[in-house]
């Protein structure tokens, strides 16, 4: 599954680990929130990066202690259509301020990838190798944003605004 | 009129390009039909028993004469010369080619139309009161609120994938025209104490297979703050709503499992932590948005012009206008309803030449702005009183004069199993029945108001609960068969009807709401008693009894 | 579309056909015996058995790229003629019931 990050497909770094299997000493890692959640702290002394799978039906709020030492959150999309990590993605970059790698994981299709980018994604695991190939035309789709989010787009409305302020100006 | 900038047109074409991108790769089989049926939900596509249905959005109820006859050329070119005007500000084609699609739309955006978000989990077409702006007594006009609304829920990049559908109406005026307390969020614009102005935020209603009336989760949010607002109750709604069972998705069933209290502190709490954000809005954004809406240059004219007084004596005009025309906050001004509800035919639909004829009157007579109410009815908002005869013979013409508006025979229809593949029973042709049952415009005035509203099934389309009389189609050993309730309203006391008795075969329906109607004739108090308040005042009993007394 | 669970449940009780719609205009279409899609009920693979019905849905169901929504919908034989055996499959297969213009 192609890994797209900073808008190109690049080797993924982190090294998914199931929650029986042992963790390597270092190296970057993914692993489930429970496993995490068992003992953080451990984890965190860790040579490696350590990145969380985090489920879509728990508050993030459980996560946010770690966020300043974690360099990968992923948020699951079961399937395109569950809509849960939007929120949690948003919450995450523009609540708490999360800086890392925000990932989108699951059913991870073309047609989202504008919304995940606005929600704060910047990693998205894709499900389809064309929609990874095609990930920098779609993110060209759109060039008019109607709502603020933490992407930093100006919006529909600031851009009129601006021009109100420049016309007036001009007179 | 809203009018629509460089950035709104460019949305709406790049909207086109995409959706014209998936049905590329839907019909090349790159997208399997699991994977495209999401993605032309939200832009309007069902499919439906006999072709693909097409439901293109009409924002808070507000078309130009020129989209109108964008409108019927659409339904020419790509349909079958009809289109079908629905509860919720949209309307829907039969019969669309889904290789067509990109190119209606692409013609669609040229007059600032789109079909964005008018199905799918999503945030659906906002509407409001086809009178908004010109009825006496509004606060202000709720369309520059659902103005702003619209483009904030417009690919929404956190709620576009919500548990079940989300839809929000808005009302100005004391007489709620627009449904609030049956939609998924109601706003009720009013001045508070301090005379600033605000909403009360109602939430949770919605019909369906558990209908529910909305309650009020805030007496007063101000105008500036009502977007986080909004947000902050999507936000605990996309996180908690139920996502196991697609009959308990809806906002309504979250709300009456965590009761309102629990529901609103959620919100708040949420609300709270959002604190200012950009979300706020400032005078000037709300200012900027007002200012693109312009309104007609009205002329100074009499209460009551000579023309208005010489047609007085036309009985056939005095019905009519008694009927069909309503006061305008403008003197010499009214707002003309326009029945879709001729006797004998399909309610809500018009024909491609009816729409065409509609914008050249629109043109000549209301300052081309032609209004779309949840009734299924058509308005002009702005008509001169002294016009009011040459319009009546233009639209008798037409046959667009049906002097039927709130009568018996203005009734709600779903399109039913003639048309949809999620219906059980047929509810056209029962609605056809009944205007025939009730032609005669001398009975239908003498009854007065009655809503009779026909659903097809339990989802609810023709908003059966809150018909005065309302008609559900249900399936029995693979026959017709429909319950009927009474006493139900979809305005400011808004509530469920009743059942009235045992389901009824597809042939007895008309014949029940006869007996249904001679009950009411008998039983109400005096002729100006509604048949709502009297079936308020004495209960489903005293119906129940003569209608099923004989069957 | 039907999932494979589903299809294991399938029971018919009659003649039955698979029917769908056409993918690229939504018009309504049977399944034929050759594999293809017709717009002609007349034309339609008639089954008379449950496991026969499954084969036909699973084949028909597998072509998403020609129709959509795959299902099993009964029929009445009569005589050489095929006609739709319920109500919904009526109106699929004729048109409306109603008049489109007032009368």
């Amino acid at each position: 599954m192609p890994l797209v990050k900073n808008g190109r497909i690049t080797t993924d770094l982190f090294v998914h680990v199931a929650d029986g299997a042992e963790l390597p000493g270092d190296g970057a890692v993914l692993i489930s929130a429970a496993r995490f959640l068992e003992d953080p702290e451990a984890i965190l002394k860790r040579a490696g990066k350590t990145g969380v799978i985090w489920p879509n039906n728990r508050a993030v709020d459980d996560l946010v202690p770690y966020l300043d030492r974690l360099a990968a959150v992923a948020l699951l999309f079961p399937t395109f259509r569950d809509g849960r990590a939007y929120s949690q993605a948003r919450l995450l970059r523009e609540r708490h301020g999360y800086d890392g790698e925000l990932r989108a994981t699951g059913q991870v299709l073309r047609d989202q990838f504008v919304f995940m980018s606005r929600a704060g994604f910047d990693a998205f695991e894709v499900k389809k190798d064309a929609d990874a190939d095609a990930f920098a035309e779609t993110m060209k789709r759109y060039s008019v944003f109607y709502q603020p989010t933490g992407d930093g787009r100006v919006t529909a409305l600031n851009r009129r605004m601006q021009l109100r302020h420049s016309e007036s100006a001009g007179q | 009129m809203y009018a629509y900038d460089e950035l709104d047109r460019t949305l709406i074409n790049e909207r086109v390009s995409e959706f014209r991108d998936q049905v590329k790769r839907r019909l090349s089989g790159e997208l399997t039909e699991d994977e495209f049926k999401m993605l032309r939900l939200q832009n309007g596509v069902y499919l439906q028993l006999h072709a693909y249905m097409f439901r293109v959005a009409i924002p808070y109820g507000t078309l130009s004469s020129k989209q109108l006859r964008r409108l019927a050329y659409i339904a020419r070119r790509y349909d079958r010369g009809y289109g079908h005007f629905t509860t919720r500000q949209n309307i829907q084609f039969n019969w669309i080619k889904l290789a067509e699609l990109p190119d209606a739309l692409a013609e669609l955006a040229e007059v600032g139309i789109h079909a964005m978000q008018t199905s799918g989990n999503n945030m659906r077409n906002v509407t409001s009161d086809q009178w908004a702006g010109v009825a006496p007594g509004e606060v202000e006009d709720p369309r520059i609120w659902s103005e702003i609304l619209r483009q904030h829920t417009t690919l929404h990049p956190e709620f576009s994938f919500l548990p079940r559908k989300f839809k929000i109406a808005i009302t100005a005026s004391e007489h709620d025209r627009a449904a609030i307390k049956i939609h998924d969020i109601g706003l009720r614009l009013h001045k508070n104490a301090d005379g600033e102005t605000g909403f009360e935020v109602l939430v949770g209603g919605g019909l369906g297979r558990t209908p529910f009336i909305a309650k009020t989760i805030k007496p007063f949010v101000a105008g500036r703050d009502i977007l986080s607002y909004v947000e902050a109750i999507l936000r605990v709604y996309n996180q908690y709503g139920r996502r196991d069972n697609i009959y308990k998705a809806r906002i309504k069933i979250l709300v009456h499992e965590l009761g309102i209290e629990k529901f609103a502190r959620e919100v708040d709490e949420e609300w709270r932590q959002m604190g200012h954000s950009a979300l706020t809005l400032d005078h000037s954004v709300i200012e900027e948005v007002r200012s693109r809406f312009s309104y007609p240059a009205y002329e100074k004219l009499p209460h009551m012009p000579d023309e208005l007084k010489q047609a007085a004596h036309d009985p056939l005009f005095e019905r009519w206008r008694k009927n069909s025309v309503a006061p305008h906050k403008v003197q010499g001004y009214s707002i003309v309803t326009l029945s879709l509800k001729p006797v004998g035919g399909p309610p809500g639909d018009a024909t491609a030449d009816q729409m065409d004829a509609i914008a050249d009157l629109a043109d000549k007579y209301s300052f081309g702005e032609i209004r779309v109410g949840h009734e299924q009815n058509l308005a002009l908002p702005h008509v001169a009183k002294r016009d009011l005869p040459q319009l009546w013979k233009a639209l008798d013409r037409l046959g667009l004069a049906t002097p039927n508006v709130n009568l018996v025979t203005d009734i709600i229809a779903c399109p039913g199993l003639d048309y949809c593949s999620l219906a059980n029973a047929r509810s056209i042709p029962i609605a056809q029945e009944l205007t025939r049952r009730f032609a005669n415009h001398d009975t239908a005035d003498m009854i007065g108001r009655l809503h009779i509203n026909i659903s097809g099934c339990i989802n609810a389309c023709g908003h059966h609960h809150v018909g005065h009389i309302g008609i559900l189609g249900v399936e029995k050993n693979g026959e017709e068969f429909y319950q009927i309730t009474i006493g139900g309203r979809a305005d400011e006391n808004a509530q469920m009807g009743a059942l009235i008795g045992p389901a009824v075969p597809y042939a007895e329906v008309a014949d029940v709401i006869e007996d249904i109607v001679e009950a009411y004739l008998a039983l109400r108090d005096r002729p100006e008693e509604l048949f709502v308040d009297t079936v308020k005042r004495l209960g489903v009993e005293p119906f129940k009894e003569r209608v099923y007394a004989t069957r | 579309m039907t999932s494979p669970l589903e299809q294991k449940k399938i029971r018919i009780t009659g003649p039955s056909v698979v029917t769908a719609n056409r993918t690229w205009d939504g018009a309504v279409v049977y399944r034929t015996a050759q594999q293809g899609w017709s717009t002609a009920l007349s034309d339609a693979a008639i089954v008379s058995t449950s496991d026969d019905a499954r084969a036909l849905l699973a084949e028909s169901a597998a072509d998403d790229v020609g129709a959509v929504g795959a299902y099993i919908a009964p029929v009445e034989l009569n005589g050489g003629l095929v006609k739709p055996g319920n109500l919904r499959e009526h109106i699929r297969s004729k048109g409306l019931t109603i008049d489109l213009l007032p009368a």
